[in-house]
């Protein structure tokens, strides 16, 4: 026993040893350790981000470099604190207080201690800084927007969060990344990819020499430029058209898919985003919950799209065999829908497909939503036929755009009403609202520019998209270079585009004619309700336009919806009309028109439901 | 046997297996203190180049020690026993203090520690006390000298402060129980020490419920055969719960802050995880960070000189106390099941030669080298791991130090010297 006791404790030992070691290098062994080891740094060489041009190649984003104000706490040398405070444009106690923070967050590491100098501060700091040891500036690079206008679209970018840091494993805290907009989509692209060096560190977190000789490292990826389809004057015009007024504009290029602008209202200046007050702009924008500017009313509103959505109904009616162009209603200043009467404004009398879509007759397109519904045995089939032909347009879900963002609009389908009135309880009697845009659709200016666009094409559309090259020769998406066909035939369209034609000659916008080109339009008129603490009331009407120009070989399809503009010519046609004579002749010849639409604003008519005293609506105040 | 020279005599096992740790050693310590600008092995401002040298030196003890005669070991080792004490006394007048300790002479040249010598010599002690002819083990007379000798040297050390050496000395204890010592003094020994443990793990009341719950199954499952009287078990449990009782008070009021850390960290006392985290941070940084470096190094490793948290001098002290977590992170699993197998025949080949002697103070002797060397090795390695709260002693041939490697490998073969002569008669 007690010569076995030494050589058995030696045992023991060594089977514990081997024990806990095999707990600790097997067991708990992980081979991406790396990823956290302390003493391996990983310096980041960033590219820049690539530029963003519009579809003429003229600038829209680029990049400036900033300056900000680094120190090495143990580094610092007494100084002479005012001049210095002076140079920085703060005050003594800031100035002691930032230092502090930084030796708390570690005395031999860098820290930032005043963000984002301008040029000028920059220039006037320069010279001086040799007599500040232990401060260096430190160059990066901020967004640069060559352009006031387009915001929502381009997005910006800003510091990546926590949960963009736990589902991405490229970014690193502090990182830089699109957050809407452009910037989101085309993120990796305009982004490139960062170098990394990995350096070996000792305790003290010093260096101490590349890790593993370099062979680790990767060399940065440049971030690749992109255009885009934007028209930098149109947008930038249809802006200022915009001023004072909410609502959302969709110009579409019909040969091509491409979006040419993209509007809403109110916007902000996308540099607003960027540099030292980029918080404190982010923050007023963002709990602006009224007028709400950072919401893009373009592809993000949803409203019922009202009288163009008439179109539809006619096509419809063509391409299932219920009416031709001779087909004739009469209206009786109204329709009913169930049991109430619902008023028409086309003035009574007869109306045939012609004078039904530039007169904006719900009684015939009441008639007509009837007729599709009463070819079909019974509503559930006629529901799916319409519903399908309506699907085609690109209505009633996303679209597939090139945006990040966006919102799918409604078709109402069988399950739906099923669902709303009971399984058989409904007839097309009880959904006739629809034949006239109004009812349980809903469509977001895009959809409907896209819908005008796939009309000017007479039967098929691109899907609407915002790239149109990346880099020099960069092929983009073929998904946006395929053409999807409407389920109506080609023919059928020529009678429709005449109704919309006609709409500029005889009808509800014979007023905002432009002189030497070929329109094809319709207005729309959309009530609308709001609720404001609990009480339900109803505003003056939106007014919608669709229209696109010309008429033979188009060039822009468009679609204005501008929120209590009251009917349809008014705001909307008005502001689309200028837009096309802008983007087709390049000027306007309009001035008094053009200097109208500039000046007038809305802010009167939605100030009215906060206001807390009782007011009109759609009066014809101009 | 006399045709055979000194060399001819010698373990050569043993000493291949000692040139092998220290070679290891000094590997590891090359690979974390080589820097850029690396010239030369023999750079003797490096740290790796000052080993060298310290090698070297310990070449030329072994050569000393080898050419000594025998007997002078045994003859002269009360005479050893008095100098170093005289010496350990000492340093409380003109010890040069070094990182808070106050355990070095200034020899210019070199620091020389005289607890490391104070090993050499307590060991070769207390082999002439016991193997004197007229020592009685069994005498506790006797007994109380044997522990006079063995703890004089510890409570000389432990105000340097030194407490890692100072308890190295307990280790002698295996030498006693070799020699007839009661063995169930060990048992005392463990059943005190895992009391204390529980008792700050769960508290008094349930190592006293534990105790006689214990008891109880005992008396239930035992042969009806064997009797056991109840009166003793009575009173091993009374004087259990007094012992219990006492812990408590030593642990709030004898121990320091820093004491108490360490054991709650080991033990994991601390049941809030953020003070836990404090002290995983502060006391028990040294050991996460080398737990950290040896998982790092998985089955094979991060190869020579690849180790990243052992160049980046992450653990501290990597170099002397933590150089083991060096030969984990670049050696992996393989490197460190490598050292430990390779220690543990070292230690079962000096076991089993000291089971040959056939002249009691050599095997005595012996077993105090073995003891020494073992205890040291656990207590490192067993810190190192984390297995074992923080405790600074040096693996023995393996860690940085001249001191350390001198008086280990004068310690080791004055036992082979004496292992060669053990075939002439006497020594």
């Amino acid at each position: 026993m007690k010569k076995l006791l030494l050589s058995s404790v030696v045992v023991l030992i060594g089977f514990t040893f081997i024990g806990r070691l095999s707990y600790l290098q097997l067991f708990r062994f992980s081979a991406d350790q790396i990823l956290d080891d302390p003493a391996i740094k990983k310096v980041y060489d960033y590219p820049e981000r690539g530029y963003i041009y519009d579809r003429d190649g003229k600038l829209l984003v680029g990049n400036q470099p900033a300056y900000d104000v680094m120190v090495i706490p143990r580094e610092v040398k007494p100084l002479d604190t005012l001049e210095f405070c002076s140079l920085l444009g703060i005050d003594k106690p800031e100035f002691l207080s930032k230092m502090e923070k930084a030796r708390r967050y570690s005395p031999r590491l860098p820290s930032v201690l005043v963000p984002q100098l301008s040029k000028e501060d920059y220039a006037k700091l320069q010279e001086k800084m040799r007599h500040f040891t232990g401060f260096y500036i430190q160059k990066r690079s901020l967004r640069y927007y060559n352009t006031k206008s387009a915001a929502n679209v381009l997005g910006y970018i800003s510091e990546v969060n926590e949960w963009d840091l736990q589902n991405n494993p490229y970014y690193v805290a502090g990182e830089l990344k699109g957050r809407t907009g452009i910037e989101k989509q085309y993120e990796e692209t305009l982004r490139g990819r960062k170098g990394v060096k990995h350096i070996q560190k000792d305790r003290f977190n010093r260096d101490i020499g590349p890790y593993k000789d370099g062979k680790l490292d990767t060399l940065p990826q440049q971030g690749r430029e992109i255009h885009i389809t934007l028209d930098k004057v149109l947008q930038e015009y249809g802006e200022k058209l915009m001023h004072g007024k909410r609502g959302g504009i969709v110009a579409i290029e019909p040969k091509s898919g491409e979006i040419l602008a993209m509007i809403s209202g109110p916007t902000y200046d996308p540099a607003l985003l960027v540099g030292r007050k980029r918080s404190k702009n982010y923050s007023k924008l963002h709990y602006d919950t009224i007028s709400k500017p950072t919401w893009d009313r373009s592809i993000l509103a949803q409203p019922s799209p009202g009288s163009p959505f008439k179109t539809l109904n006619a096509l419809v009616g063509l391409q299932e065999g219920v009416i031709d162009t001779k087909t004739k209603f009469r209206c009786y200043h109204g329709f009913y829908v169930g049991n109430t009467l619902r008023g028409c404004h086309c003035g009574g009398g007869v109306r045939d497909l012609n004078s039904g879509i530039y007169q904006s007759c719900n009684a015939y397109f009441a008639g007509v939503f009837r007729k599709i519904f009463d070819k079909y045995e019974t509503t559930d089939q006629g529901m799916d036929v319409w519903e399908k032909h309506m699907k085609s347009f690109g209505l009633g879900d996303f679209l597939g755009t090139d945006l990040p963002t966006g919102a799918p609009g409604r078709i109402p389908d069988v399950a739906y009403y099923d669902k709303w009135y009971g399984d058989g309880s409904w007839a097309a009697s009880t959904i006739i609202s629809n034949a006239i845009g109004q009812g349980e659709i809903a469509a977001t200016p895009l959809q409907l520019a896209n819908m005008t666009a796939a009309i000017a094409n007479r039967g098929y559309f691109y899907t609407p998209h915002m790239i149109k090259s990346i880099g020099n020769n960069g092929k983009i998406d073929p998904k946006y270079t395929e053409p999807r066909y409407t389920t109506i035939d080609r023919k059928y369209f020529d009678p429709v585009i005449e109704g919309m034609a006609n709409v500029y000659e005889y009808g509800t916008a014979r007023w905002v004619k432009i002189p030497g080109i070929d329109i094809a339009g319709k207005t729309g008129t959309v009530e609308n309700y709001i609720r404001v603490d609990g009480e339900r009331m109803q505003l003056t009407d939106h007014s919608v336009f669709v229209a696109f120009a010309p008429i033979e070989n188009p060039q822009i399809a468009l679609a204005v919806y501008i929120e209590n503009g009251y009917y349809g010519s008014r705001y909307a046609g008005h502001i689309a009309s200028l837009l096309i004579e802008k983007y087709i002749k390049g000027e306007i010849t309009r001035k008094d028109l053009e200097k109208r639409m500039l000046e007038k604003t809305l802010e009167h008519e939605y100030a009215k439901p906060y206001s807390g005293e009782p007011f009109k609506i759609n009066e014809y105040v101009w | 046997m006399s045709g055979k020279g000194l060399f001819g005599r010698l373990d050569w096992i043993t000493v291949i297996l000692y040139a092998l740790l220290v070679f290891i050693g000094w590997i590891n310590i090359y690979s974390t203190s080589v820097g850029e600008g690396h010239t030369s092995i023999f750079d003797f401002s490096t740290l790796y180049g000052k080993q060298l040298f310290f090698i070297g030196l310990a070449v030329l003890g072994i050569i000393f020690v080898l050419f000594v005669e025998s007997h002078f070991f045994e003859r002269f080792a009360s005479i050893f026993y008095i100098v170093s004490i005289v010496l350990l006394m000492g340093l409380f007048v003109f010890g040069k203090t070094i990182a808070g300790a106050t355990s070095w002479y200034d020899l210019g040249f070199f620091n020389l520690q005289p607890s490391e010598l104070a090993k050499v010599a307590t060991a070769l002690a207390l082999a002439k006390f016991l193997s004197d002819i007229q020592t009685d083990i069994r005498s506790g007379k006797h007994q109380i000298y044997a522990l006079i000798i063995i703890l004089l040297p510890a409570l000389l050390i432990l105000p340097q402060p030194d407490p890692g050496s100072s308890l190295i000395y307990f280790s002698l204890f295996f030498v006693l129980f070799r020699e007839g010592f009661p063995i169930y003094y060990l048992g005392i020994l463990i059943f005190a020490v895992v009391l204390f443990a529980t008792t700050l793990m769960f508290g008094t009341v349930w190592v006293a419920i534990g105790l006689i719950i214990l008891t109880l199954l005992v008396y239930t499952f035992k042969r009806a055969s064997v009797k056991i009287p109840i009166f003793p078990v009575l009173g091993v449990i009374v004087i259990s719960i007094l012992f219990s009782l006492s812990v408590n008070f030593v642990f709030e009021n004898v121990f320091e802050q820093r004491h108490r850390d360490r054991f709650a960290l080991w033990l994991s006392l601390e049941k809030d995880e953020e003070k836990l985290d404090e002290i995983r941070k502060t006391i028990g940084y040294n050991t996460y960070q080398s737990e950290k470096a040896i998982e790092s190094g998985g089955f094979i490793g991060k190869g020579f000189m690849e180790g990243t948290r052992t160049k980046g001098d992450f653990v501290p002290e990597q170099h002397t106390d933590y150089i083991f977590s060096s030969v984990g992170e670049e050696w992996g699993f393989l490197g460190t099941s490598a050292v430990i197998l390779l220690f543990s025949l070292f230690f079962l080949r000096l076991i089993y030669i000291a089971e040959r002697q056939k002249n009691d103070f050599c095997r005595m002797y012996g077993y105090g080298v073995i003891s020494i060397l073992v205890f040291h090795y656990f207590i490192n390695i067993g810190m190192v791991i984390g297995l074992l709260p923080t405790i600074g002693v040096p693996l023995p041939f393996f860690s940085y130090g001249g001191s350390g490697l001198i008086f280990f490998t004068m310690l080791l073969f004055i036992f082979l010297k004496l292992d060669s002569n053990r075939l002439k008669d006497g020594i």
